[in-house]
C-alpha cells in the first residue's frame, strides 16, 4: 500500500472509529465515576432498546426524529454552514404541522391531512431557517449567531401562540386541541394489525417511511444533481466555487431552506404520530442532537441512519436505565452526545498526526526526492 | 408619585442581580473573541460551575470554596476548549456546543449519583452562601429624599459578587486597551501572523485569554448558584451564556457598551417580571414572551446592519496555522 493510500484509509476509517470509541471509552469513565457498572449497564440498555417489541418500537421511534435533524445538519454542513438552528426549526415546523391539520376541515380523509402536515412542517421549518440564511447571504450576519437567537425566538413565539392562540378551551396545560382521529399518521403495529401480523402497541409510525425516503433524497439531491454539486463545492472551497460560476447567495438560501424543511418534519413523527396535539417542548434536544448525529455519520445519509439509530437505542435505553438502575437518568446520552461532538467534531483530527507518523511515516526517499525536485 | 419612583428602584435593583452573571459572561466571552476564539461555551462554563460551587458549598458549607472549585471547573473547561480549538484547530462553534451539551447532562448524572436528589444540590443554608452586604449607614440615609432611597435600595445590599463584577468591567477596559498584554490579545484577534512574525506565541495568547474567561465564567457561576439561588437547579444558567453572548455583540466587544448591553438585556428580563399579567391603559397586556424575546431580536437585528454594524475581531472563529 503506498502513502496516499495509507491516508485515505487513516482518513476515512480509521480516525472516526478511533474517536468513536474515545466517546465511548469516556463515557464508560462517567459510569464509573458515578459507580455505576457499565457492561451491567449496557446490558440494561440494550435489553430496553431490543429487548422486546415495545422497546423496539420506541428505539427506531426515537431514531425518526435523530433521521430528520441529522440529515438536516448534514445538508447545512455541505454547504459549510453550521445550522445550530434545528432546535427552533423543528419546534415552529410543528406549529406548521399543527395549524396545517387544525384549519383545514376535520371531516376530510387522511390522504389530505397528512401530505398537508408534511407540507406545512416543511414550510414552517424552512421559513425559520430562511430568514437566518437570508441575513447571512444578504445581510452579512453570521448564520451560528442568528440560529441561536432564532432557537429563543422560536421558544418565545411557540409559548405565546400556544397560552394565548391555540390553547385548548377550558384546558390549564397549554396544549392544542386534539387532532381529528383521520389526521393521524398511521401507527406501525396498527398497520401491521390490517396485514395480519400482530406487534405490541408503540409509538412507532410511518413517519419513519419518511425518514428513510427523505434520506434517499438527500443523498440523490446532494450527489446526483447540478445543485447538489454547487452546494458541495461551495462547502469545499467557496473561492473556487465562485469562479465556477455558482452562486454562493443562492446556495446559502437553498442550503438553509432544505436543512430548516427537514428539521421541521421532526414534528411530523412527534405530533402527528404520536403526540396527535401540538405540545410544548416536543422537540427539546433534537435539534442538537442532529449535530452529533451529523458529525458521527460523516454527514452522509447513510452514516447518518446509523448514528440516528446508536442515538435511538441510547435514547430508550436509557429511560430503561433510569428506571432500572438508581441513582441514574437518561441524561447520560446526552453526555454521550456531548462527547460524539467533541471526539467526533471538535478533536476530529487529534489522532490524525500520531497515526499518520506511525502508519504512514514519509519515504526517507521520497523526502529527499521532493527537496531536490 | 413615590409608589412609581420605589417600584422604578425595585426593577432597576432587579436589573444589577439579573445583569450580573451577564456582566461577567460576557466579559469572559470578550477576552476569548478578542483573541480570535468564539466562544459559545459560555453557557455551558457557567453551569458547570454553577454545579460545582453549589456542590461544594453544600459539602464544605463555605461559598468561598464552592467559588474556588467553580473557577477551577470552568478553568479546565476553558482549557478544554482551548486544546480543541486552539492546539488541534478544531473547529471553534462545534467545540463550544460540545461543551454546552456536556455539561447539560454531566451535571445532572453526578448531582443524582452524589446527592440523590434528581440532580439537584442540598439547599444551602445561609452560611454557605454569599449574603447581601448593606453599605454603611443605608438606612440612615434612606430618610434623605430621592438619593437616600437609591443608595438603600440600589447600590447598598447586593452580594459581594455582584459589586465584583461591577468593577470587573474596568479593569477589563484597563487590561484591554492598557495594557501590553491588551495590546497582544487585540492583535492576535485581529491579524496573528503580525503578532506571530513579532516573535509572540499566538497559541499562549490565546489560552491565556481563555483562561481569563475561564476564571470570569467560574464567578458567574458561583453567582448564580451560590448568591443568586441557594442550590443547584436543572439547566439553571437557562440561556444566559448565550444572552451574554447576544450582549457581547451588541455591546460591539466593547468592555463599557457591552456593560450597558448585559443591563439592557437585564432590564428586560426585570421588566418582563414585572409586567407579568399587568395591564397598561391604552396598550393592554403585554405579552411577556415579546419582552423576552427582544434581547434576541435585537441582536438579530443589529447584526443584520440595520442599526448600526457589528464588525467581530477580523480573525474570530479561525484556528491559526503558523507558516512554514
Amino acid at each position: 500500500m503506498n502513502r496516499d493510500t495509507r491516508i485515505t484509509w487513516i482518513n476515512r476509517l480509521l480516525l472516526p472509529l478511533l474517536n468513536i470509541l474515545t466517546a465511548f471509552a469516556v463515557t464508560a469513565v462517567v459510569f464509573w465515576l458515578i459507580d455505576v457498572n457499565p457492561i451491567e449497564a449496557a446490558e440494561v440498555l440494550l435489553y430496553g432498546a431490543f429487548g422486546y417489541e415495545e422497546g423496539i418500537g420506541y428505539t427506531i421511534y426515537y431514531t425518526t426524529n435523530f433521521i430528520f435533524t441529522g440529515l438536516a445538519v448534514a445538508v447545512a454542513f455541505h454547504a459549510g454552514l453550521f445550522n445550530i438552528g434545528g432546535e427552533g426549526q423543528a419546534y415552529v415546523g410543528g406549529l406548521g404541522a399543527g395549524l396545517a391539520i387544525l384549519f383545514l376541515d376535520p371531516t376530510l380523509g387522511a390522504w389530505v391531512f397528512i401530505p398537508a402536515s408534511i407540507i406545512g412542517a416543511l414550510v414552517f421549518g424552512g421559513l425559520w431557517a430562511l430568514i437566518p440564511a437570508y441575513l447571512q447571504a444578504y445581510r452579512g450576519s453570521h448564520i451560528v449567531i442568528t440560529t441561536i437567537m432564532f432557537n429563543f425566538l422560536a421558544a418565545s413565539l411557540m409559548v405565546y401562540v400556544m397560552v394565548h392562540v391555540l390553547r385548548e378551551t377550558g384546558q390549564m396545560t397549554p396544549q392544542s386541541e386534539l387532532f381529528p382521529t383521520n389526521s393521524w399518521m398511521p401507527f406501525v403495529h396498527d398497520v401491521a394489525a390490517g396485514l395480519g401480523y400482530s406487534i405490541e402497541a408503540s409509538p412507532l409510525n410511518l413517519s419513519v417511511l419518511l425518514a428513510l425516503v427523505c434520506a434517499v433524497l438527500v443523498w440523490f439531491f446532494l450527489w446526483q444533481t447540478r445543485w447538489g454539486y454547487a452546494i458541495r463545492a461551495t462547502g469545499k472551497n467557496g473561492t473556487a466555487a465562485v469562479y465556477g460560476g455558482i452562486k454562493p447567495k443562492r446556495i446559502i438560501i437553498v442550503v438553509m431552506c432544505i436543512s430548516g424543511a427537514l428539521a421541521g418534519l421532526v414534528s411530523i413523527n412527534e405530533l402527528v404520530g404520536y403526540q396527535h396535539r401540538l405540545i410544548m417542548d416536543f422537540h427539546l434536544g433534537y435539534g442538537f442532537g442532529g449535530i452529533a448525529v451529523a458529525l458521527m455519520g460523516r454527514n452522509h445519509p447513510l452514516g447518518i441512519i446509523v448514528a440516528a439509530l446508536l442515538f435511538g437505542t441510547l435514547y430508550q435505553g436509557g429511560a430503561e436505565l433510569a428506571f432500572e438502575m438508581s441513582g441514574i437518568s437518561r441524561d447520560i446520552v446526552v453526555v454521550m452526545q456531548g462527547l460524539v461532538i467533541l471526539f467526533c467534531g471538535a478533536l476530529e483530527y487529534m489522532y490524525r498526526p500520531w497515526l499518520i507518523r506511525h502508519l504512514a511515516p514519509v519515504d526517507q526517499q521520497q523526502e529527499t526526492a521532493g527537496v531536490t525536485a | 408619585m413615590s409608589d412609581i419612583f420605589l417600584t422604578v428602584l425595585l426593577t432597576l435593583d432587579a436589573t444589577v442581580r439579573v445583569s450580573t452573571p451577564l456582566i461577567l459572561a460576557a466579559m469572559a466571552g470578550l477576552f476569548a473573541e478578542r483573541s480570535g476564539v468564539v466562544d459559545i461555551g459560555l453557557e455551558g462554563k457557567m453551569l458547570a460551575s454553577a454545579f460545582a460551587a453549589a456542590s461544594v458549598a453544600a459539602v464544605v458549607g463555605s461559598p468561598w470554596a464552592g467559588l474556588g472549585v467553580a473557577v477551577i471547573v470552568s478553568c479546565a473547561l476553558a482549557m478544554l476548549h482551548g486544546f480543541a480549538t486552539i492546539t488541534h484547530r478544531g473547529d471553534q462553534i462545534v467545540s463550544g456546543m460540545a461543551i454546552n451539551i456536556l455539561v447539560g447532562g454531566l451535571t445532572i448524572i453526578l448531582g443524582l449519583a452524589w446527592f440523590h436528589q434528581g440532580g439537584l444540590t442540598p439547599a444551602l443554608n445561609n452560611d454557605s452562601r454569599f449574603l447581601s452586604i448593606t453599605l454603611p449607614y443605608a438606612e440612615q440615609l434612606a430618610y434623605i429624599p430621592v438619593l437616600g432611597p437609591i443608595y438603600k435600595e440600589l447600590i447598598s445590599g447586593h452580594n459581594i459578587l455582584v459589586y465584583l463584577a461591577f468593577a470587573v468591567v474596568p479593569m477589563v477596559w484597563w487590561v484591554v486597551f492598557r495594557t501590553r498584554f491588551g495590546l497582544r490579545l487585540r492583535a492576535v484577534g485581529e491579524n496573528p501572523t503580525a503578532v506571530d512574525t513579532a516573535g509572540l506565541s499566538v497559541i499562549k495568547l490565546r489560552y491565556k485569554a481563555l483562561l481569563v474567561g475561564g476564571v470570569l465564567c467560574g464567578v458567574a457561576g458561583a453567582y448564580i448558584a451560590t448568591a443568586h439561588n441557594a442550590q443547584f437547579t436543572r439547566d439553571m444558567t437557562a440561556g444566559q451564556g448565550y444572552i451574554a453572548l447576544a450582549a457581547l455583540i451588541f455591546g460591539k466587544w466593547r468592555p463599557l457598551t457591552v456593560m450597558l448591553a448585559c443591563l439592557l438585556f437585564g432590564f428586560l428580563d426585570a421588566l418582563a417580571v414585572r409586567l407579568q399579567g399587568v395591564i397598561i391603559p391604552g396598550i393592554g397586556e403585554i405579552p411577556v414572551q415579546f419582552i423576552e424575546a427582544t434581547p434576541y431580536l435585537l441582536t438579530v437585528i443589529l447584526l443584520a446592519g440595520f442599526i448600526g454594524r457589528a464588525i467581530p475581531p477580523k480573525a474570530s472563529g479561525m484556528a491559526y496555522v503558523k507558516e512554514r
